[in-house]
């Protein structure tokens, strides 16, 4: 207690104010619904970038079936024609507006330099903007009715007239935010109405299906958030004087056509009466309803209902009467409520519905189909699930109707294309699919026809996926019969769009077909060759970029069709700069691996001096490119090390190997890849040599990135060219590096390790620095530095020993031994290896501290639960049993054996198998008898998987003791009257078997009476486990004259066939495939042929399966065994088979 | 293929033994299966040299040409397919 008068620093503890704060802020947030992010991860749209959502943009046009139209004689509406004159207005549209926004904002950037707020405005300036202010009007509020001129009123009455007065009153300063709407409201003003006391106004016009193209921007406006206010709003909103409706200027129209159609989601107004209708169902159909249906009239329930999809559904989601339908709108219905199954239903649901919709689609037709679906498609809510069951729909929907979806093909083409550029994979994959199964649908030139008006869209997205889906379409109908149409494209006079959509082509079925391209290569080359001198920079840069798509593909074949490109390209790199240059630099780096080492030199000298040139640059993309190239050069023949040497690394080294380089990760990973790879060219010494200063550089991620490369360069060249001087500096800089290292990473001890190792022997004079190193941080106080030291000593142990410095690894053994105490389960494995590793080289005998006394110490570690440790301590364990277990006394065996019992049920496989076979290696030292002991009474424990693994471990001891050792034990363990026990006892018996192979011929009659006790008993499990070993027990003993125990197996094993528990049929199928190889297949034959023509077909089935696998195991073999069916000859049929009755 | 063997645990197997000829299944014909059974023997015959070989000696023919006609005889082992009488 403090004395009275001693000064109380503070009178009352509590929580800073911040800290108050923050949780009060939480309690305001609480309502946040913490699943309304990963809602919207699940979306599609809301996940993907700007560039995928302009698919929302595009416009489909129905097109309609130009072959039918011929056919029949009339005009061809919306055909090809139409469509290129529609999308030339687009064109001329998108440039007009372009042109506008354009002035717009060079309009605003003027008026923006006058008002530049970051300067003092001169003062002229500011006079005349004071002016103007004098001048204006102070701005009232829009609800606060404008007031007639004051000195007006002043002279109607004195002060105390009745106006002064009530002018008078209202003085006091209200806060705005306490105002009522009815205080602030104005006589004559209209009071502004709540939504709840307006009249519902009976709408109630029926909510029709949105077209395709709903989701367009002009349409967008529909959206409840984000839509125009009505005249019938704004007059609600502003009050009757002072605003006038002002007539649009003359020639105005706006931008997009308001919709002829209802909008979508009718809240307009407040909410409305829907005519004759279940009003639950139709609130809903509003979203409205608090709660979503998950039960449908007509559906049934469903697994999810979204707000989102009453829109779509509507129709369905009241309960109409049928009789009054049209039977259009019947089927209209019927496509809903499939639809609605197949999307939000439940997998078994969504099966049939499936199958409905596909077995119909015919009947429903085309356009009623994708008039449902397509919109789905374009829904901006959709999500992953959604996406891809609405697109297998399409996918089995196009199989049925084949060349009945022409019309329509541009609109699913529409939908589908953006999949082709989704981020995930198996999306873009269904994109493929769809489109390769719409094009033989519809036909090569149907596709064409509709996809050539986007390939010179003015939208650069609408190009980009016409591209993509052009490539999939010549990879579904072949590449030669697309060829004339590139061709066509590519050399386009009329755009440069065309040319570079027709290169983009090209180089997207390089990139999809890959080494598929090599028979037609000569021809794509020629049809892009031309694009290298056009005039467009982005039609250069596209061509380059599918030469080198084309190269890729083709690599290693394929120079031949190069050869009208090489001088282009090797000119071009001279007459390019930036993103061009970087695109020529890429088709050479992929062209220089398919040429002949004889000429590849000339062209890389070429190439070179520019990219020695290009090594400064300090574009990111320029600089990936540059590294590319030079590893293409490095790797390719005729390159020689001494160019490299000369030519090359200097400069290399100066640009590349900077302290800048190591910050970015992706430049990092391809300096050191294009390292690795002249290294392989020039030699380990000459790039350790280079670099091997920089392991003492002060920036950590810098030395990180030189150990990382000189781990990979030693490891694939070793260390026999490095030199006695450079070793000296390498083993130094290594192990700075390592002790200086502040974060304990796997790239400085794989370094270490590797350097190491390859450096075997010569490590010697080092060892003692190395392993006084390693004993220090064994005693650090941080645990990942203690780990890390011991993580090294295991990889040292080997090289430690080969310098014959048993000195010190005896020394470390016994700093590790008494480590073991570390509490850290990450370090205490790590230490456990280690101490694993030692034992391992110096042997069992050598091993300080004694094995007698690392055991004892290993047993109670082994309770701990760390899955690291566990392996760690049973490797050891089991080494330790395999090899020196005469050195640990029989008692502490079996208490490990005890403690192994845990571990068969551990997580890990590897730790359950060395369990296993540690068992196996103690029972071999110690005799079968007490460990078999403790695994039969393991059999009784409740736990399934400690079962198992006892069984595994009998079968094991039966493996290394011998089977005599085992199954007697097992056979009268089988006599207990526990279920769980006889069970184990035939796993583990059909496991020996399995491992003995055909050592089990001595054992098959002993165990004879057992089978035929389990194969005859009541519980199925019983019955297939003796199967299992019936199985293994006849393919053991196959050839070595155990046929009758084998045919009396067979019988009893026989009459299971009928099972129909998958796994016991299983299991007895595969016992008679086994009897097949024993007993010979004529035998079996004549089992099968009992039942091959059966009455019941039940019973043929089964009996038609076992003969399947009898024919197919054993085709030629049975045809000795074929009865003689000759009797069975009638007409001009003849069963006897004439040659085998031929005789000398 | 029957409904209680589909959703076994070997449909795989019931898949891989519609891609083989010479398996059958419950509805087969007499006729299909016996032309199989031909249809292996000749195959047989073909492919062991020592039964073409004694074949050959047997009719005094030459190899060559017993394996021709029994690879001929392929064709339709057991004469043409009866009338269906559905």
């Amino acid at each position: 207690m403090a004395s009275p008068n001693s000064p109380r620093l503070v009178d009352s503890f509590t929580a800073p104010k911040e800290v108050l704060q923050e949780f009060a802020d939480l309690a305001e947030e609480e309502d946040v619904d913490p699943f309304a992010e990963t809602a919207s991860k699940r979306q599609i749209a809301s996940r993907q970038s700007d560039y995928h959502n302009r698919r929302f943009k595009r416009q489909a046009h129905e097109s309609d079936d130009a072959f039918k139209a011929v056919e029949e004689g009339r005009d061809v509406e919306g055909g090809y024609k139409d469509a290129m004159r529609v999308q030339r207005l687009e064109k001329e549209e998108e440039r007009v507006r372009r042109a506008i926004e354009e002035k717009e904002k060079q309009a605003r950037e003027e008026g923006k330099a006058k008002m530049d707020l970051d300067k003092t405005p001169p003062r002229t300036e500011i006079e005349a903007a004071v002016k103007e202010l004098a001048g204006m009007k102070r701005k009232r509020r829009w609800d606060v009715p404008e007031p007639e001129d004051k000195e007006n009123k002043d002279t109607k009455g004195g002060e105390w007239s009745k106006e002064a007065l009530e002018e008078a009153a209202p003085k006091k300063r209200r806060s705005r935010w306490d105002a009522t709407p009815a205080d602030v409201n104005a006589p004559g003003e209209t009071p502004k109405r709540s939504r709840w006391d307006q009249t519902p106004v009976a709408g109630g016009q029926d909510v029709p299906m949105t077209p395709i193209i709903m989701n367009a921007p002009g349409f967008m406006q529909e959206d409840k958030h984000n839509r125009y206010l009505t005249d019938e709003e704004l007059d609600a909103i502003l009050p009757a004087t002072g605003y006038a409706i002002v007539t649009p200027p003359p020639g105005y129209a706006p931008l997009v056509r308001p919709p002829k159609f209802a909008t979508p989601v009718t809240e307009i107004g407040g909410f409305q009466i829907q005519e004759g209708s279940d009003a639950a169902a139709m609130a809903a159909a509003a979203g409205l309803a608090p709660e979503l249906p998950t039960e449908i009239p007509g559906v049934g329930s469903l697994a999810f209902f979204k707000a989102e999809d009453a829109q779509y559904f509507a129709k369905i989601l009241k309960e109409e009467d049928e009789t009054e339908l049209s039977v259009d709108e019947m089927k209209e219905r019927k496509i809903m409520r499939l639809l609605l199954k197949i999307k939000n239903g439940t997998p078994p649901v969504r099966k049939t519905a499936l199958r409905q919709i596909t077995d119909k689609a015919r009947e429903f037709g085309a356009g009623p189909l994708f008039d449902k679906i397509l919109p789905l498609l374009m829904e901006r809510t959709l999500e992953d699930q959604e996406r891809h069951l609405l697109v297998k729909v399409i996918d089995r929907v196009l199989y049925k109707l084949d060349d009945l979806v022409r019309p329509y093909v541009h609109k699913i083409l529409v939908v589908i294309e953006p999949l082709l550029i989704d981020e995930d994979y198996y999306a873009r994959v269904e994109g493929r699919e769809i489109i390769s199964n719409l094009s033989k649908a519809a036909g090569l030139a149907h596709m064409i026809s509709t996809m050539r008006p986007d390939i010179d869209h003015a939208d650069e997205y609408v190009r980009n996926t016409t591209a993509r889906a052009f490539s999939v379409v010549a990879s579904a109908l072949g590449i030669p019969s697309l060829l004339p149409f590139l061709k066509a494209v590519c050399r386009s006079k009329k755009s440069w769009q065309a040319r570079h959509t027709g290169i983009r082509i090209v180089q997207q079925i390089a990139i999809m077909m890959g080494c598929a391209v090599l028979p037609h290569l000569r021809n794509l080359v020629d049809c892009i060759a031309h694009g290298l001198q056009d005039e467009q920079q982005k039609v250069r840069t596209m061509t380059a970029l599918g030469l080198a798509a084309l190269a890729e593909a083709a690599a290693p074949y394929g120079i031949e069709s190069f050869d009208n490109v090489l001088k282009p390209l090797w000119v071009g790199i001279r007459l390019h700069r930036g993103k061009s240059l970087a695109a020529f630099l890429k088709a050479i780096g992929f062209i220089l691996p398919l040429m002949d080492p004889e000429y590849v030199s000339y062209y890389i000298k070429e190439v070179t001096i520019i990219l020695i040139r290009e090594f400064q640059t300090s574009d990111e993309e320029m600089k990936k490119i540059v590294l590319k190239v030079v590893q293409q050069c490095a790797a390719t023949e005729g390159v020689t090390p001494q160019y490299i040497k000369q030519d090359i690394l200097p400069d290399f080294f100066k640009s590349f190997w900077v302290r800048r380089m190591a910050l970015d990760r992706r430049n990092y990973r391809q300096v050191v890849e294009t390292t690795v790879e002249l290294a392989q060219k020039s030699g380990v010494a000459e790039i350790v040599g280079r670099i091997v200063n920089e392991l003492k550089d002060e920036a950590e991620p810098y030395r990180k990135m030189v150990m990382e490369t000189i781990t990979k360069v030693v490891a694939s060249l070793g260390a026999s060219d490095i030199d006695e001087r450079l070793e000296v500096r390498l083993v130094d800089g290594i192990i700075y590096a390592f002790q200086e290292q502040t974060t304990e990473d796997q790239v400085m001890l794989d370094g270490f390790g590797t350097v190491v190792n390859a450096l075997g022997i010569r490590v010697k004079p080092y060892l003692t620095q190395i392993v006084s190193t390693i004993l220090w941080r064994l005693n650090n106080k941080s645990a990942k530095v203690r780990q890390q030291a011991a993580d090294l000593t295991t990889r040292l142990a080997v090289v430690i020993k080969q310098c014959g410095e048993d000195q010190l690894l005896s020394k470390l053994g016994l700093v590790l031994f008494e480590q073991l105490g570390e509490e850290y389960p990450d370090t205490l494995g790590s230490i456990i290896a280690a101490e694993g590793a030692i034992a391992n080289v110096v042997g069992m005998t050598q091993m300080n501290p004694p094995v007698k006394d690392l055991l004892p110490r290993m047993t109670p570690i082994l309770r701990n639960r760390h899955e690291k440790v566990q392996e760690a301590t049973i490797n050891l364990i089991g080494r330790i049993a395999d090899r020196g277990a005469e050195f640990v006394p029989a008692r502490e065996w079996m208490r490990i054996c005890f403690e192994l019992l845990d571990l068969l049920k551990a997580h890990k496989k590897g730790i359950r198998r060395a369990a296993v076979n540690s068992f196996g290696y103690i029972a071999k030292s110690l005799g079968p008898q007490d460990v078999l002991q403790v695994l039969l009474t393991n059999l009784r424990v409740q736990e399934r998987q400690s079962r198992v693994c006892s069984t595994v471990a009998i079968a094991i001891v039966a493996e290394t003791c011998g089977p005599f050792t085992c199954i007697p034990a097992i056979l009268n363990e089988y006599r207990t009257a526990e279920l769980n026990v006889r069970t184990g006892c035939l796993k583990a018996l059909s496991f020996v078997f399995e491992y003995v192979g055909p050592q089990s011929a001595y054992y098959a009659d002993s165990v004879v009476t057992m089978l035929e006790d389990a194969l005859t008993d009541r519980d199925l499990v019983h019955r297939q486990t003796a199967s299992t070993i019936v199985k293994h027990l006849a393919l053991g003993v196959a050839g070595l004259g155990c046929e009758d125990s084998m045919l009396h197996l067979m019988n009893l094993v026989w009459p299971n066939c009928f099972e129909t528990s998958p796994h016991v049929i299983g299991a007895v199928m595969e016992a008679v495939e086994a009897m097949r190889v024993t007993l010979g297949p004529g035998v079996l034959l004549s089992y099968v042929l009992q039942g091959l023509f059966h009455p019941a077909r039940k019973v043929r089935e089964v009996y038609w399966r076992v003969y399947n696998s009898l024919y197919l195991g054993a085709e030629d073999a049975l045809v000795p065994f074929y009865p003689d069916l000759g009797e069975l000859s009638e007409g001009q049929n003849v069963y006897d088979r004439h040659p085998l009755q031929v005789f000398i | 293929m029957s409904s209680e063997l589909r959703y076994t645990a070997n449909t795989q197997l019931e898949h891989l033994h519609a891609r083989y000829t010479g398996t059958g299944h419950a509805d087969l014909t007499k006729y299909e299966w016996l032309t199989h059974q031909h249809r292996d023997t000749l195959a047989s015959i073909v492919g062991h040299p020592s039964l073409a070989s004694y074949l050959a000696i047997a009719d005094g023919e030459a190899i060559g040409r017993v394996r021709f006609e029994m690879t001929e005889r392929m064709l339709q082992p057991c004469g043409p397919p009866p009338a269906k009488d559905d």
